[in-house]
């Protein structure tokens, strides 16, 4: 840089010099700024220039689109006919053949109450009546039995469908149990205190896999006989109960993030302690937490895909059923290739939309 | 304002008591914060507590809307005995305003929710209402234009006229000031006094603790000297100052009257 600087003359010194601003400046300060960054910034080209053109035709020069599995073991690139052709079973399961439009119609309408639910201006009770109307008629859908409906046992519900179901419930309902546990947690009632304490370590300290199991095989044991509850809610409950005990502690720290200033303004204004919490503590306090509150919904997300060990067919399982037909057998980089992409798709949006929450509520800044 | 003019405007009724302190005394773990406290606040007094730093005269005021909890004693506000009694606690601090040290805003609201929040939640008013009261206010402490900004983008002076303001929201009997020019840079403290001074001026019951001698001067009906946890003398101001009884209060005086 000293050279650049000796050039400067006294009337163009208002202006910064050539090499520090537009690509050019860029291209220094950033890939060549000292010997060892322009060794790396070599080597970071070096690699793509190896990788690159390698992926790009196994994925798409060279792969195949719509042929049969025989076919597929001729071509020198990616099968993704594994995936057109079994496309309605990793994504419905076993759900009957001719009555899939049903699922498929569920999750459109799910997809478009949370893509409306998106912008908080929207937030009114009219769209809580909307949820419960829509959760209703995608129940409904699901499970058949009216309105000349035939019925489909929830034995038979699969797929992404059924993760959904998962994620979705166990998402929403664990939410708010984990602030109920984490606002217990801070209680001034030892026996409300001790029971939220000795909850939150129980479960976090068991692996999901664990609550999984009992929820399927040792739970029914209890139950009295003719009595069973359903395999699907069984894993419903485990999910949420196992989420909640994290979020718990997630906005456990946010609370105690707040400063006892504003405890004891809202008191000195004469709110009791559930409109302080509610109007006052809570709303900062879970703004604080939202990123990590976001890693646990995200974690738990890709979590429910455990349910494949107590042999319920989530996406996963679809996909690994399809994998098992000789025909298919051997391409099973395609097949979590295409699964991977639909969780990815979950998560981004789920972390996208978070940061866009954030942005929205960070206007109290200076 | 003068001397004369805030004093004149309003005379307080001290055998019509709204807080009474009896035999009080208040620990922090071993510590004997507030020792054999004994006040009586008259409707529409004005008193200035002042005293060393740790002497307890922030205590006494927050163990008045029980912000702080007395162990021995009883205090009375406005005819109600502080128990453990949730109901009577909020009653009392629905009618007590509180201004702290430092402002204790609530930042994810705006100035006009901010002071709309106590009327809407703890005196059921209606929204509309409620923002015409807060409006009223703001006026009143002359920040109506920042009604739609949030807290965090206003000065400290701005800021405490405004958490002065919320108390008033609530129509309150009596307000209590915990340090609130303390906070402040200097430049700030006026405008906040002359809010203060205002207030005297309509009448209302106020509980100062402050360091600010001309305001205790001005404003005071009575002025309280603290230390050790005791109400070490109290008189009017123009005693006060001029003519101190305990050598502590001498010794205090003479530290901040340079």
């Amino acid at each position: 840089m000293e050279q650049t600087s000796a050039d400067i003359t006294a009337s163009d010194d208002i202006r910064p010099p050539v090499a520090s601003i537009g690509v050019i400046g860029w291209v220094r300060a950033n890939l060549f700024d000292g010997w060892f960054n322009s060794l790396l910034t070599l080597a970071t080209l070096y690699a793509l220039w190896v990788v690159v053109p390698p992926i790009v035709r196994w994925v798409i020069i060279d792969a195949v689109w719509n042929t049969t599995g025989a076919e597929c073991r001729d071509a020198a690139g990616a099968c993704w006919s594994i995936i057109a052709t079994n496309f309605r079973f990793i994504l419905f399961g076993f759900y009957p053949y001719d009555q899939q439009w049903r699922p498929l119609v569920a999750m459109l309408l799910l997809f478009g109450l949370l893509y409306y639910s998106q912008d908080r201006k929207h937030w009114t009770k009219m769209l809580g009546y909307g949820w419960v109307a829509g959760l209703v008629a995608m129940g409904l859908l699901m499970r058949g039995g009216l309105l000349g409906l035939s019925s489909v046992e929830t034995t038979k519900w699969g797929g992404l469908p059924l993760t959904l179901l998962l994620s979705v419930f166990g998402l929403t309902a664990a939410y708010p149990l984990g602030v109920i546990l984490a606002l217990g947690r801070q209680s001034r009632l030892p026996i409300i205190k001790w029971l939220c304490v000795v909850y939150i370590e129980l479960i976090r300290g068991v692996p999901l896999i664990s609550l999984l199991f009992m929820g399927s095989i040792i739970f029914p044991l209890f139950l009295p006989e003719g009595i069973t509850i359903n395999k699907i809610l069984r894993a419903q409950v485990a999910i949420i109960l196992f989420t909640a005990a994290y979020i718990a502690e997630v906005v456990r720290g946010g609370l105690q993030g707040m400063s006892r200033g504003q405890y004891e303004a809202a008191e000195s204004l004469g709110l009791n302690y559930y409109l302080t919490m509610r109007l006052i503590i809570l709303p900062q306090a879970l703004k604080i937490v939202i990123p990590p509150t976001v890693s646990i919904l995200i974690s738990a997300f890709k979590d429910t895909s455990l349910v494949v060990i107590i042999a319920l067919w989530d996406l996963l399982k679809t996909s690994q059923a399809v994998l098992s037909n000789p025909e298919w057998m051997g391409f099973s980089r395609e097949a979590y290739i295409f699964i991977a992409i639909l969780y990815f798709l979950g998560c981004f949006s789920m972390s996208n939309y978070s940061r866009r929450l954030e942005r929205e509520l960070d206007r109290d800044r200076p | 304002m003068t001397e004369e003019q805030a004093t004149e405007t309003a005379s307080p009724d001290i055998e019509d008591s709204i807080i009474e302190i009896i035999n009080m005394h208040k620990w922090f773990g071993d510590f004997h914060v507030l020792n054999d406290i004994n006040l009586k606040v008259g409707r529409k007094e004005r008193i200035v507590i002042c005293g060393p730093s740790g002497s307890g005269k922030s205590t006494l005021i927050r163990c008045i809307n029980r912000l702080e909890q007395h162990q021995r004693g009883q205090i009375i506000v406005d005819g109600i005995e502080l128990t453990n009694n949730i109901k009577n606690i909020e009653k009392i601090r629905a009618e007590v305003g509180m201004v702290f040290q430092h402002f204790n805003l609530f930042p994810h609201l705006t100035i006009v929710d901010n002071l709309a929040l106590g009327p809407i939640w703890v005196r059921k008013t209606p929204r509309k209402e409620a923002e015409e009261i807060a409006m009223y206010y703001l006026e009143k402490v002359h920040i109506a234009e920042q009604a739609k900004k949030y807290p965090g983008q206003l000065s400290g002076g701005q800021q405490q006229r405004v958490a002065i303001a919320r108390s008033l929201c609530m129509s309150p009997k009596v307000m209590l000031f915990d340090e609130p020019t303390s906070a402040l840079d200097p430049e700030m403290i006026k405008e906040v006094l002359d809010v203060m001074i205002d207030l005297a001026t309509e009448g209302m019951t106020m509980i100062v603790v402050t360091h600010e001698m001309g305001f205790a001067k001005s404003v005071a009906h009575r002025v309280l000297f603290m230390d050790f946890g005791q109400i070490v003398e109290g008189n009017t101001p123009t005693e006060f100052f001029d003519n101190p009884q305990h050598d502590r209060t001498k010794l205090f005086l003479s530290q901040i009257l340079h």
